[in-house]
Formats: C-alpha cells, sequence, structure tokens
C-alpha cells in the first residue's frame, strides 16, 4: 500500500496542492516523492526508462530490488552534488510484494513500511501503532490514509490529496484521493452545538 | 582476396570478412564438444586428448563454471577461451551486484557473443578463435537452457548441439537420436553423440553434468564415465544381434 500527500512549499509558500507525489514508473511499480520534487521526477522517470530497456533486453521484467538498486547506485554516483531525493520503491515481482527505501545519499533499505518526508514522524506514529503484518487490503488502506492526515495535520509543509495506491499481482491500482481538510471533518466530525442566545434577522424599519 | 585478410575491419568485395571465417576453421581443428539440454538436466562432455603421464589433469579442465548455475564448454584456442571465460565471470558477478539477481543463461550468452562481435569490429585486433557452448538453468525459472556462441559473435538456443572437431557427423547423430529426456538418459545421449568421433573410454572423454536440483557443476570421475560407456557398447551390441534377427527356421 503506497500513500502520499500532495503539498508543494517553498519555504513558508504553499506552491501547489495538487502535486503528484506517487510516480508511476511502469504498471506494477511505484515510487514516492520526498525531498526535491524535480530531482525525484526526473529520477523516477530514468528509472523507468532502464527498466523498460531491461525488460526489452531481457525479456522479462526487472525485479524490485533490481530497479531499486539501478536507481541507487545512480543517486550514489551523484552523491555530494545536492541531489535531494526520498524515495521509496513498491513494487511486485517473482519474488512477491517488494518495498525499498533509496535516498539521494545512495541509502538503500529493504523493509515492510516506511514513511519518509518532512512529516514522516507523525506518519510513522500512526503507521507504526496501527500496523500488523497481515492486515487485509481495506484495514491497510485505511491506516496509510490515517497516516497521511495525521501528518498533514500537524506538518506545515504537508497538505493538499492524500492518495492511496494498492500494489498487487496484477499491478497498482488507485483506491482513494481524498482531501485532508476534508478528511479532518470525517475523523472529527463536529456535533451541531445547542446555541442559548439566537441572533434574529433585524427586521426593516 | 590475399589483400582482403589482413585487417579485420574491412569486408572483401563478396561480402566475407576473412578474419571471422579463419577463426571459424580454427573452431574447427578444436576438441569435440556436445552440449545436450534434458527436462532437468543440462551436460556438457568434450573429447580429451591423451593427458600426458606427468600433467595435473585437475589444472587443465575443458568445462568451467561461469557461476553456481551456469558452465560453458568450448572449442577452438584455449587462451582466448581463458580471456573470454574471466570476462563473463566478472560479468555473472557484477549482474549479482547491480541487479541483485543471478543472469540468466540467456543474459551471460548475450554478453559473451557480444565481446566476441566487439572483437570482429575493432581495430587492430583479432576475433577469438573459439566456439562456446553454455548450459544453465535461469533463476526463479529454473528452466534449462543450451546456448552456442562462435567467433562472428552470433549466438543461439539448442536443444542438443556440437562443436570442434567433426560437428556436422555429430550433429547429424543427435538429429537422428535426440528426444526429450532427463537425468541419466540425457548424460547417455551426450556420451552416445561424442563417442562416435572419439575413441571409446573413460579417458578420453571430460563429462560435466548440471541439474536443476544441485547447485553447482558436477564433474563426473573416470569411473562413472566408463561404466557408462559400457552401458552404451552392451547397448549397441543388444541392437545389432536384434538387427541381425533371431535365428531363422529352416
Amino acid at each position: 500500500m503506497v500513500a502520499a500527500d500532495s503539498r508543494a512549499s517553498m519555504g513558508g509558500y504553499i506552491s501547489s496542492q495538487s502535486v503528484k507525489k506517487i510516480i508511476e514508473i511502469n504498471p506494477y511499480m511505484l515510487g514516492t516523492m520526498a525531498g526535491g520534487a524535480a530531482d525525484c521526477q526526473f529520477w523516477h522517470r530514468n528509472l523507468g526508462i532502464k527498466c523498460r530497456l531491461h525488460a526489452l533486453a531481457n525479456k522479462r521484467r526487472i525485479s524490485v530490488s533490481g530497479a531499486s538498486k539501478l536507481l541507487a547506485n545512480m543517486l550514489y554516483s551523484y552523491r555530494g552534488m545536492g541531489l535531494s531525493v526520498g524515495t521509496m520503491i513498491a513494487g511486485w515481482d517473482e519474488t512477491g510484494p517488494g518495498l525499498y527505501y533509496v535516498d539521494n545519499e545512495g541509502g538503500r533499505l529493504k523493509g515492510d513500511r516506511f514513511s519518509v518526508g518532512s512529516g514522516s514522524p507523525y506518519a510513522y506514529g500512526v503507521l507504526d501503532s496501527g500496523y500488523k503484518y497481515d492486515m487485509s487490503v481495506e484495514e491497510t488502506s485505511e491506516l496509510a490514509r490515517r497516516s497521511i492526515y495525521h501528518a498533514t495535520f500537524r506538518d506545515g509543509a504537508s497538505g493538499g490529496v492524500a492518495s492511496v495506491y494498492h500494489v498487487g499481482p496484477e499491478g497498482w491500482t488507485k483506491l482513494s484521493g481524498d482531501d485532508v481538510e476534508e478528511l479532518h471533518y470525517h475523523y472529527y466530525p463536529v456535533a451541531p452545538a445547542i446555541a442559548e442566545q439566537v441572533m434574529e434577522e433585524a427586521t426593516a424599519e | 582476396m590475399a589483400r582482403y585478410d589482413r585487417a579485420i575491419t574491412v569486408f572483401s568485395p563478396d561480402g566475407h570478412l576473412f578474419q571471422v571465417e579463419y577463426a571459424l576453421e580454427a573452431v574447427r581443428k578444436g576438441n569435440a564438444t556436445v552440449g545436450v539440454r534434458g527436462t532437468d538436466t543440462v551436460v556438457l562432455a568434450v573429447e580429451k586428448k591423451s593427458t600426458p603421464k606427468l600433467q595435473d589433469s585437475r589444472s587443465a579442465r575443458k568445462i568451467v563454471s561461469l557461476d553456481n548455475h551456469i558452465a560453458l564448454a568450448c572449442a577452438g584456442l584455449k587462451a582466448d577461451a581463458r580471456v573470454l571465460i574471466n570476462k563473463a565471470r566478472i560479468e555473472c558477478q557484477s549482474h549479482r551486484l547491480t541487479l541483485e539477481d543471478p543472469v540468466t543463461v540467456e543474459y551471460i550468452t548475450r554478453y559473451i557473443a557480444g565481446l566476441q562481435q566487439k572483437y570482429t569490429q575493432s581495430g587492430g585486433v583479432r576475433p577469438f578463435g573459439l566456439s562456446t557452448l553454455i548450459v544453465g538453468f535461469d533463476p526463479y525459472s529454473r528452466l534449462p537452457s543450451l546456448y552456442q556462441t562462435d567467433p562472428s559473435g552470433t549466438f543461439s538456443a539448442w536443444k542438443a548441439n556440437a562443436t570442434g572437431r567433426n560437428s556436422n557427423s555429430i550433429r547429424e547423430f543427435l538429429e537422428k537420436n535426440y528426444k526429450e529426456s532427463s537425468g541419466q538418459e540425457t548424460i547417455k545421449l551426450a556420451i552416445r553423440a561424442l563417442l562416435e568421433v572419439v575413441e571409446s573410454g573413460g579417458k578420453n572423454i571430460e563429462v560435466a553434468v548440471m541439474t536443476r536440483e544441485e547447485t553447482g557443476l558436477r564433474q563426473l570421475e573416470e569411473a562413472e564415465i566408463d561404466a557408462i560407456v559400457a552401458e552404451i557398447e552392451a547397448e549397441k551390441a543388444a541392437a545389432e544381434a536384434a538387427k541381425k534377427g533371431p535365428p531363422k527356421e529352416t
């Protein structure tokens, strides 16, 4: 399950509330964007090209571990030159589901759950407390959505729309995309208040 | 024509690359080599010229592994083979490092063929004087494969093939006698094919086997080979006797 918000900020200015942070590398692999938007977009597209070339040359899809390694090695070769990329590569291959964290220092980690970005600590809190290895798809997508929502609630650089994608053996599908402001009232509905004094409309005199 | 075989980069007027053709001649002088693909076993068998008594035969192995799941045998210039094999072994490990997966047989064959082709299109170098037979099982799918490359850099997949001395007659034999087989049958077919052109006996043949279940290449001991050769001879004798027919009643 992959989820992300959609806010881009330039310092204190919110430059966009509708950024696609989940990048579709190919029909069975997704990448997430955190850090520099341009760097993430460019290198994910570049990774997509490499994956396609691999499939053409070898007549079989590249594995998730292979794809994440290609990206990590590429980023490592630019180490120290100011790239800013914190991404997760999620996909499905012959060995089953795969999730890797890759960053601009060339680090690459395999794991069952990750949270990346400025709002990641908040998301981790919700994610870690709600996670079980054998959750159903519905439970997991709700957990992912809630994690993003809580990150957007507290972190100023996160907001916009919480998108949730599911990656299965047949590829990925988008499950939901909810505006986090609306999600807030969904999770914390406001009970109608009983007013003690009601203002009346002034009658024209 | 004599002027067109000096530098490899030059085509002759009738479209020949003479150096490549001469390399193929070198291959034709090399040891007879046979490869057979079974459903769960792949076999390589190479003719062994008599080893000098003082030579350590283990240092002169003709069938080598490129990785745990891939083996190679070749016919032609053995020194060229060493260079090609070393580069291929490095590529197998490099692929494991960057792609986190072992190579497929087709990938490493393509790599070796690519190397051979490069040396037909560069200045001042000559082609590698060898053809290779590459066998192995792909990772994950565990499908068996047999490929052949030649000095021109072309490669193709085969169910059974031969290269080196008398490869045409061995191939004819294989075409007549090939059927889908597994385990011991595959090994027998490879040895039978090689025995068409090689003096029979365990000390004249080197055989190596790779199966889907075990990892690694298994070199057969001389005694094992002798036993199989004896079986084959017995089968041949029985077939001869059957052909002559039961004694006729007069």
